[in-house]
């Protein structure tokens, strides 16, 4: 992975050293039996190498500027049946699972349904920060949706989610996935799902547009795999279709998703969240003790992973008859109040640390103002902006449950037709 | 067997240029060696004990312990162009 890195961002000949996994969690002590140690892919001193490092002069050619250029070509090798399926598994263009094989009859068929040119880019996707950036034309898009098994007419909300230029395979060794949420006409022109078993594997318009959101992603951005652009330790299986729902908007109390963010409400969009990781959940809002139940679900999540709620309807409505939440913002509002923890706990999550702190130094909001509270001083674990609330679900119970993720954007299906 | 004829899935790359590196120092006796901290995952920490290591074992030479200016998320040419001006070499702790 990290050889990878250097190679794709021009630094092929960078000198490295590595030391024992992890950093994170060591004393002082340990850590410096690891300066002292032994590099465990070299073998050699770790000192010496990092002195070597710094010293040695370079080969011939080792540091000298040239260019290199991984494009393949349109057409794969025509083969069987049987093999090309053994080439794309081999290739690591597949999410493990049976595909369709794109042909070209099958490609231009997903292509009839947008007045977009096959060669028009729609975007461009990377794995990480500190990756390169990978296009993508309408024609790359068709061939993944095609792979995935999606209907031609679900193309749009796929090329909208292309167009997003959120992976849905990022290397993150969180593993994490993505979510996408559809709103709007388009919900009902796919008979996608909405309720009972929305969020899967009960409708193949959710599963094979969220599954060609997760191919077109690992192949339009050049890969996903593991030990070089992948590192999720533990992997994701929401990954298999990027949790990928319609919202119950005729039975939500509140307005959709898609119009709080700027859409129409006749318009179709799709909104994507990125770093799906944890998920907490219960059932229903007690009368008594409601207030409580929230908060301790809220205090379960990471405070780097801020919570989307997905209500089915009956809490929807319980979340408005116990807390008076006739609006979402108001709801949002209490959400916000709501989820603390004393701030020594907080400033000490390792992602905290990692993602949230080095903004506050540097006097970032409201980071900044969190930072000079007292240790014990109860203070927000996220943003506001950062909380969302969705409504799915078929109304057989009031179970609900809090997603760990980062809202990312909302982007118009209508404009992919 | 039919032979069948399939659209590859993958996208375009861009072209990577490779950059061209430091020169190589002779020594590090009487230079300047930056310890750059991307910090992530304790590795402040680490490049503490690096830090330790050089001044017991390699006192001519000047470090600098430096936090990059924010997350590693956002390029930081700042402190690039403080090494570049300050310093000689730099070695980049990824903690993880």
């Amino acid at each position: 992975m990290v050889r990878s890195v250097a190679e794709v961002n021009g630094t092929p000949g960078l000198r490295q050293v590595f030391v024992p996994q992890p950093i994170m969690g060591k004393t002082p002590a340990e850590l410096r039996a690891y300066v002292d140690g032994r590099d465990p892919i070299s073998g050699r001193p770790v000192m010496e190498g990092v002195v070597r490092g710094l010293t040695q002069p370079f080969d011939a050619g080792e540091a000298g500027p040239a260019e290199f250029d991984r494009a393949t070509p349109r057409l794969v090798e025509p083969d069987s049946e049987e093999n090309l399926h053994r080439l794309f598994l081999a290739n690591r263009w597949t999410d493990m699972l049976p595909i369709v094989l794109p042909t070209e009859a099958r490609v231009a068929e997903m292509l009839a349904h947008t007045r977009r040119r096959p060669d028009e880019i729609v975007g461009r996707m990377r794995s990480t920060h500190f990756r390169e950036y990978w296009a993508y034309s309408v024609e790359k898009v068709a061939v993944n949706a095609v792979m995935a098994g999606a209907r031609p007419e679900y193309f749009p909300v796929i090329l909208a989610l292309a167009a997003s230029g959120v992976t849905a395979r990022s290397s993150s060794s969180s593993a994490m996935a993505a979510m996408a949420v559809v709103n709007g006409p388009v919900r009902h022109e796919l008979e996608m799902n909405a309720g009972t078993g929305a969020m899967g594997p009960y409708n193949h318009a959710n599963a094979t547009i969220g599954r060609a959101y997760g191919l077109l992603s690992q192949n339009g951005q050049g890969g996903s795999v593991p030990g070089l652009s992948y590192m999720g330790n533990q992997g994701n299986s929401y990954a298999y279709n990027s949790l990928t729902f319609a919202e119950n908007e005729e039975r939500s109390p509140w307005e959709p998703f898609h119009v709080q963010h700027g859409l129409k409400a006749e318009e179709s969009a799709v909104s994507v969240f990125s770093g799906v990781r944890a998920t907490s959940f219960t059932l229903g809002l007690r009368e008594r003790y409601w207030r409580e139940h929230v908060r301790n679900l809220l205090r379960g999540i990471d405070p780097n992973g801020p919570p989307t709620l997905l209500l089915d309807p009956i809490a929807a409505r319980q979340f408005v008859d116990r807390g008076g939440f006739a609006k979402k913002d108001a709801l949002l509002d209490w959400l916000h109040d709501n989820a603390r923890m004393p701030a020594g706990e907080y400033w000490d999550y390792q992602l905290v640390q990692n993602y949230i702190y080095p903004r506050a130094t540097f006097g970032e909001e409201p980071w900044a103002t969190w930072l000079k509270a007292a240790p014990e001083a109860l203070i927000p674990m996220f943003r506001r902006e950062d909380i969302h609330v969705v409504v799915v679900g078929g109304e057989t119970n009031g179970y609900w449950r809090i997603m760990g993720c980062n809202y990312q954007k909302t982007i118009s299906v209508d404009a992919w037709r | 067997m039919a032979s069948l004829s399939v659209l590859n899935p993958v996208g375009f790359p861009p072209k990577v240029t490779r950059k061209a590196l430091a020169p190589r120092l002779e020594t590090l006796e009487g230079k300047t060696v930056y310890l750059v901290d991307c910090r992530f995952d304790d590795s402040d920490i680490f490049l503490g004990q690096m830090q330790a290591w050089l001044n017991q074992h390699l006192p001519g030479v000047r470090t600098i312990l430096k936090r990059i200016s924010s997350v590693y998320l956002h390029d930081d040419p700042t402190t690039w162009e403080e090494i570049k001006s300050r310093g000689h070499a730099a070695i980049l702790g990824v903690g993880h």
